[in-house]
């Protein structure tokens, strides 16, 4: 059939066999890094360092295995856009996601709550 | 069909395209944006995850270790291997390598298969001790596993009233709820799931609270487990989408080996073979943030 002959075929940059298994490579070391880090109490950092480990995971398997470093800017854009509006979603939500009162209605209680008051009063003073 | 195009146009080439290569960069950039739709999908869960996590802390400490994490790692080695596979398939799709370009394809399936297999292994261990989500949630008391740490926490003190509250008071740093508890608890010393705070971190682990209670459940429903099943909701709805997309690109890359087979993929066209390798690399990239926040909870 036709080969690199056929006019207009798309110029592609081939990802060399060592690069993509280097970056293979460095992908499982930061997998055992970032389990064996949970056996180590370092407070909240143990969220952040999970975190900066996903994201350069992400990245490498973005930029070489997806092509990206290589690709059209545009495509880059839509993956980077797509992030921040993700970011900004999550962001706003949580901004005030703990400042709810339990409850918002005075005297009200759920019926389920009701329920379980009445039984253990019940008991109490079965007792 | 060639009836539509001039003789020397390639037949892979629409209509509606000036040459492969716009055709190759508009497939790929549409791609792409599908991608992003992908990851605003996917972007809701992780918002749910958040706004969870946040206001219950606690009970994602807790509830994280009933999630194995060495199948969780194995999983994740598993999922990038299948990455590696699919980018040397796309390689040898570029290279034209007719003989390698099958191989690679049927070992990355080989891997969604592996990755399937063993969510299988996780999901039947939490379908057997009850640790499913919503109204479904009905934790069991086997005595292996993590239930044990909270079973020996509750026979610590001796006493058998007390141990309960005790317990919830040792695990749960920050009682920040629910103050009309406090003395309801204190009230009702003996068989007094009500607190809700209190109960959460005893979860599917405190069944000594529900054995306290006995015959009727009903009471009990409403109480502490409630909060501990947020975390097996967002677990199950979070790898399950991404299951579904590990099911999807096992699919679209099974369609992409049979044209592979056929002969179809050449270095002018392996646009497909390149598509289905971004959804596929995309489902791995998903799971690179999932396996920590899920599984690697400190």
């Amino acid at each position: 059939m036709q080969s690199h002959s056929v006019p207009g075929a798309p110029s592609v940059h081939v990802v060399s066999l060592r690069l993509l298994l280097g970056v293979f490579a460095v992908l499982l070391v930061l997998t055992v890094l970032t389990v064996a880090v949970t056996w180590v109490d370092l407070g909240p950092a143990n969220l952040v360092i999970a975190m900066a480990v996903a994201v350069v995971k992400a990245s490498l398997v973005a930029l070489y295995f997806m092509h990206l470093r290589y690709d059209q800017p545009f495509n880059a854009l839509a993956l980077v856009s797509t992030l921040l509006f993700v970011a900004l979603f999550i962001g706003f939500v949580l901004l005030d996601t703990t400042h709810y009162q339990p409850n918002m209605i005075p005297d009200y209680q759920p019926a389920m709550d009701k329920a379980a008051e009445d039984k253990a009063a019940q008991e109490a003073s079965s007792d | 069909m060639s009836g539509a195009h001039p003789p020397e146009q390639p037949k892979e080439l629409a209509h509606h395209f000036e040459d492969l290569e716009q055709q190759h960069r508009s497939g790929k950039q549409g791609m792409w944006l599908f991608l992003a739709t992908e990851i605003l999908l996917f972007g809701g869960l992780f918002c749910a995850y958040a706004v969870y996590r946040a206001n219950h802390p606690d009970v994602f400490i807790y509830a994280h270790v009933y999630l194995d994490k060495v199948l969780g790692g194995i999983n994740t080695v598993v999922l990038i291997s299948s990455s590696l596979t699919m980018a040397l398939a796309v390689r040898a799709a570029q290279l034209g390598q007719r003989r390698a370009l099958p191989i690679l394809l049927a070992l990355t399936i080989a891997g969604g298969f592996g990755f399937m297999g063993i969510k299988y292994v996780e999901y039947s261990h939490k379908w057997h001790l009850g640790l499913l989500p919503g109204a479904h949630f009905a934790p069991v008391d086997h005595h292996d596993g993590p239930l044990e740490p909270v079973a020996d926490h509750d026979a610590d003190p001796g006493s058998a009233d007390h141990a309960d509250p005790d317990a919830g008071a040792r695990f749960i740093p920050a009682r920040n709820q629910d103050p009309p508890s406090d003395p309801e608890a204190a009230a009702v010393p003996s068989a007094s799931p009500r607190a809700h705070m209190p109960d959460a971190p005893a979860g599917p682990g405190g069944l000594a609270v529900r054995v306290g209670t006995g015959d009727d459940s009903g009471a009990a429903h409403g109480d502490a487990p409630q909060k501990v099943q947020l975390f097996f909701s967002i677990y199950f709805l979070m790898t399950g989408l991404h299951g579904i997309h590990v099911v999807a690109g096992m699919l679209a890359i099974a369609w992409v080996l049979r044209r592979s087979m056929q002969g179809q993929f050449h270095p002018a066209y392996f646009t497909p073979v390149e598509n289905v390798g971004l959804y596929w690399h995309l489902v791995d990239l998903i799971w690179i943030f999932l396996f920590p926040l899920l599984y690697l909870i400190h």
